[in-house]
């Protein structure tokens, strides 16, 4: 029974019309970004300074080698238009965690649900402050709390602070489709979906940097997209 | 016993815990821990005044409980403030308020657990206000205006409170493309100032300062007392700019002084404004109107030390500089150029908590010290065979008397 089921898939996968394609490429940044600020309050707080993971430093860029940028989310804007998709069942995780936020920059796509937790011993409040959405805030008193939330519309960069530790900061951006990516210090840009052929409009958006969008067509179920962002002191 | 004369040391009392729930509001805006705790009245779900310590001293939580407890007891102060000031009259209406929060306190305890925290707070308010009412003694009034200024006071601590108290509520809440949250905060930062000045006022008329004051009715200076007029609408000016900028909690729009983003007069078209974004290692990102609302504080603090220190040299002159108006103009005019310091200071240190802090005080006093001066000046200059104003404030028609040849 066992060695029927990759056959069986296979066969199956082979009657469909197959429409999976990959965009990829990669985010860079030209320019030398202000050097991270070592967030100190976090060693000084009485209840931080126990459970900190090394030296909390601000996320505003993050550069990985040859100038790859991270926290850059890319996604398809334009060209899915009349198009419905259901949100991904997979629940990504925010989590506070000696305190700060990881990930720094989320993404989910409208509806999608995703856990909002609390590692450390104390407590946290956790308050979204989005512009186009409803916003919330709640506290989450004990170690290992987690509450579900989920956005309704589509919005970039919905930000989420601690005010109890007013230097946690992270954002999460609401897509309205499933075909989008937060680059990591590699910088690279993998989508991968049910994405027909045809021409697109990529953005990239860094919360800083700023945005860009390039036009794109996927051809035989490949494209390529490769954003440079520059930093003007 | 005659306890008329703590009345004064009362009124000071009060307006310095006010002064001091000024600074710790500012310190509360500095730090951006305002929605530390997401309910109110109740913190944490819990009784306000029942909240565990270990709760309390964490992090952002201290400064905001903190600020809601002092404003508590500010609230008590101003209630024992007017039933004193009030004198016997008082503890009617006093009565009646007490007991109609009491009732809408106990209907909201109806409404459903959601409005638990909230009827309890109403209703124990109402409860401290009757038995404030029923305080026996007391009896006379304070003279002149000085009990419709405790009233004024009593309605004010309560709107602050609740304002207070929605700009935690209704902080999401959107009126077009600003949150509730911001709006109210804005008001209350601003309301703040004033009502600390009101009660600054009554401690003023109520205090022997004010009693002994040099007798010189119909002196000249009409045209001083329009000067510090305008320099005190100056001085408002820049409260409400500051509050404006201070409550959108979106960090230095400009980080350098005296030149903004290396020019007299910063670039704002959208290509400027997101350069300047990008090199910021904060979190925030500025707007435009935020930059142009800056420079408008920046001009107006020139503009209002200019108008304080030609007033003052102005108000010296005329007063001559041993007087009372002319030291307070002294006075004055020093806590103007410190103010303009801690303005600086403040984007010299990147919105250090502490010093932006002192800067709201700074502001305060000026608005306080700026409105006494005015109140003497017009004491002072008021035509000697004037019985209307001496009607309204404390101790005018002895001085009009007295100031008559």
């Amino acid at each position: 029974m066992k060695t029927l089921v990759p056959v069986a898939a296979t066969v199956i996968a082979a009657a469909l019309p197959l429409s999976a394609a990959e965009i990829n490429g990669k985010v860079t940044l030209k320019g030398t970004p202000p050097p991270a600020a070592v967030i100190a309050a976090v060693k000084a707080d009485a209840n931080c300074g126990k459970v900190a993971v090394g030296e909390a430093k601000s996320r505003v860029y993050v550069v990985g080698a040859n100038g790859a940028l991270a926290n850059t989310v890319v996604y398809i804007k334009k060209g899915l238009e009349g198009k419905t998709f259901p949100a991904p069942t997979a629940k990504p995780e925010i989590d506070q965690k000696g305190c700060m936020y990881y990930p720094y920059v989320a993404a989910v796509m409208v509806g999608q649900k995703f856990d909002v937790k609390n590692s450390d011993p104390f407590m946290h409040n956790v308050n979204a402050t989005p512009k186009v959405n409803k916003g919330f805030n709640f506290a989450q008193a004990s170690q290992g709390q987690v509450n579900e939330k989920s956005f309704d519309k589509a919005e970039l960069g919905v930000r989420f602070a601690c005010n109890v530790h007013p230097w946690m900061i992270a954002y999460v951006n609401v897509m309205e489709n499933p075909f989008f990516v937060v680059t990591d210090e590699s910088g690279a840009v993998s989508i991968k979906g049910d994405i027909p052929d045809g021409k697109y409009t990529i953005e990239a958006f860094h919360q800083k940097a700023g945005t860009q969008v390039q036009e794109i067509e996927v051809k035989g179920g490949k494209a390529t997209v490769d954003f440079s962002f520059e930093v003007k002191s | 016993m005659n306890t008329d004369r703590y009345r004064f040391p009362f009124a000071l009392l009060t307006a310095l815990a006010t002064l001091g729930l000024v600074c710790m509001g500012g310190l509360v805006t500095s730090k951006g821990v305002g929605m530390a705790v997401p309910d109110w009245p109740t913190s944490f779900g819990y009784n306000m005044f029942a909240l565990p310590v270990n709760q309390w001293f964490h992090g952002g939580v201290f400064d905001e409980h903190t600020h809601r407890l002092w404003a508590s007891s500010v609230g008590l102060l101003v209630v024992l403030l007017t039933r004193w000031m009030g004198g016997s009259p008082a503890r009617k209406p006093l009565a009646v308020v007490g007991l109609l929060e009491i009732i809408a306190g106990i209907l909201l305890l109806r409404l459903g657990p959601e409005w638990k925290g909230g009827g309890a707070f109403l209703a124990s308010i109402g409860g401290v206000v009757m038995l404030a009412a029923s305080i026996p003694g007391w009896r006379s009034p304070a003279e002149g205006i000085l009990p419709r200024l405790a009233w004024m006071a009593f309605l004010l601590v309560q709107v602050q409170g609740l304002l207070g108290g929605l700009r935690v509520v209704l902080d999401k809440a959107l009126v077009g493309h600003v949150t509730l949250g911001t709006l109210f905060g804005l008001v209350h930062g601003c309301l703040g100032q004033t009502f600390f000045v009101l009660l600054g006022v009554i401690a003023l008329l109520s205090s022997p300062w004010w009693a002994r004051l040099p007798v010189h009715g119909g002196l000249q200076g009409r045209s001083e007392v329009r000067g510090l007029l305008l320099a005190i609408g100056l001085v408002a000016l820049q409260l409400i700019l500051g509050a404006s900028m201070r409550h959108q909690h979106a960090g230095l729009a400009i980080l350098d002084f005296p030149l903004a983003y290396g020019r007299w007069w910063p670039l704002t078209d959208p290509e400027s404004v997101a350069r300047y974004n990008q090199v910021r290692m904060d979190e925030s990102t500025v707007t435009a109107f935020q930059i142009q609302l800056q420079m408008m504080h920046r001009l107006g603090a020139v503009a209002a030390v200019v108008a304080i220190l030609t007033v003052s040299v102005r108000v010296g002159r005329r007063f001559g500089w041993g007087s009372p108006l002319g030291r307070g103009a002294m006075v004055w005019s020093g806590i103007a150029l410190g103010q303009f310091t801690l303005g600086m200071l403040t984007i010299w240190t990147n919105k250090a908590a502490d010093v932006a802090t002192a800067h709201v005080a700074g502001g305060a006093s000026l608005l306080w010290l700026g409105t006494a001066l005015i109140l003497t000046a017009r004491r002072l200059t008021m035509p000697a065979s004037s019985g209307t104003e001496s009607s309204r404030v404390p101790g005018l028609s002895r001085v009009a008397v007295q100031g008559t040849p």
